[in-house]
């Protein structure tokens, strides 16, 4: 099925949770954060929040900043 | 001296510098650079996880959250909407409820819109979060945020990024008559002397980065910079003589040749 992950379309196997995810992508989900639909997924959640085609997730961590960051140096990192 | 430790919301925090960690050339310089300083507050933005390349190092890889306390912030923030959720999603993140709330009113000058971020402060607060906020120089804004629940204030030195220094040490000091809760000088530093200046006036703390990433040798500004904080600090503690407009001599008198 189709998600919107981080702002772009991906295709991940369908009947997946979040915790399925992460790891289909290979992200270690101890320092990350995750949003679905615009509402934060809790880490305890993340094994049986069932993904559904159309949704869109945010997948976010911590990167080097201070205060603002221009959005040309964020990809640095 | 031993225990001169700041504590905010029932943290102790070993150090009164604080540091950034953007603009680095790469993480090995980050952590560098943050050992030199001495700082044990490291500040870090909220960014979306990269899915194409995940060869790419995690910053926490080399900043130990057991070793260093994590404040991420919502740099690059607009408004209170977007604040709200990265702070949010920070706390989701599992390493900590502190957040250094930043909500830009301009592009030009990045001077905070500190509606905005009262109106985010007040909905982390309600959500247990502990809101380190980033504001003007103003006391008025400095009252209204502690009397919503924030247990620090961060006004600015100067716009971020400028090391012009602070730019106006009186309204620094009216804020620290003005709040009872720590003041952390919060952006615009230049060099050592701009941090030690805020220490001498009584700043429990500052936080800078680009006066350190951005020198030519940031690894010896790190260690400057820890110099001057302490320095400040010292100097503030000890008492500073008054200011005079005539010379008082530092010798007796009494007992000089010829007298």
């Amino acid at each position: 099925m189709t998600i919107t992950l981080n702002g772009e379309k991906k295709e991940v196997p369908g009947d997946i949770t979040v915790i399925g995810l992460l790891e289909f992508l290979n992200i270690q989900h101890q320092r990350v954060a995750v949003e679905r639909n615009e509402m934060i997924v809790k880490k305890d959640h993340y094994g049986t929040t069932a993904l559904a085609e159309g949704d869109s997730l945010e997948i976010v961590s911590f990167m080097g900043g201070g205060s603002f960051v221009l959005s040309s140096e964020i990809s640095v990192t | 001296m031993s225990n001169d430790n700041l504590v905010i919301a029932g943290i102790e925090f070993k150090s009164r510098l604080w540091v950034g960690t953007g603009k680095y050339k790469d993480f090995a310089e980050t952590r560098k650079a943050i050992e030199a300083s001495g700082a044990d507050v490291v500040t870090v933005a909220v960014r979306r996880v990269n899915i194409i390349d995940k060869s790419k190092e995690n910053l926490l890889d080399y900043i130990d959250p057991k070793k260093y306390k994590i404040l991420p912030n919502t740099a690059g923030c607009f408004t209170a909407k977007e604040a709200i959720r990265t702070a949010m999603l920070a706390a989701e993140a599992g390493i900590t409820k502190l957040v250094k709330l930043e909500v830009i009113g301009d592009q030009k000058t990045l001077f905070p819109d500190n509606e905005a971020t009262l109106e985010a402060a007040k909905v982390l607060v309600k959500e247990g979060l502990i809101v380190l906020p980033y504001m003007s120089d103003d006391p008025i804004m400095a009252k209204k945020l502690v009397d919503i629940g924030c247990p620090a204030v961060m006004p600015l030195a100067a716009p971020i990024g400028s090391g012009l220094g602070i730019r106006n040490p009186y309204n620094i000091l009216i804020i620290m008559e003005t709040v009872t809760v720590p003041v952390v000088v919060d952006a615009g530093v230049g060099t050592a002397s701009d941090a030690a200046l805020a220490m001498e006036l009584g700043c429990d703390a500052v936080l800078l980065n680009t006066a350190i990433a951005g020198a030519q040798h940031p690894i010896a500004m790190a260690e400057a910079m820890k110099y001057g904080v302490l320095a400040g600090r010292l100097a503030y503690k000890a008492g500073r003589i008054p200011k005079k407009l005539y010379a008082t001599a530092s010798s007796p008198i009494e007992g000089m040749i010829g007298s």
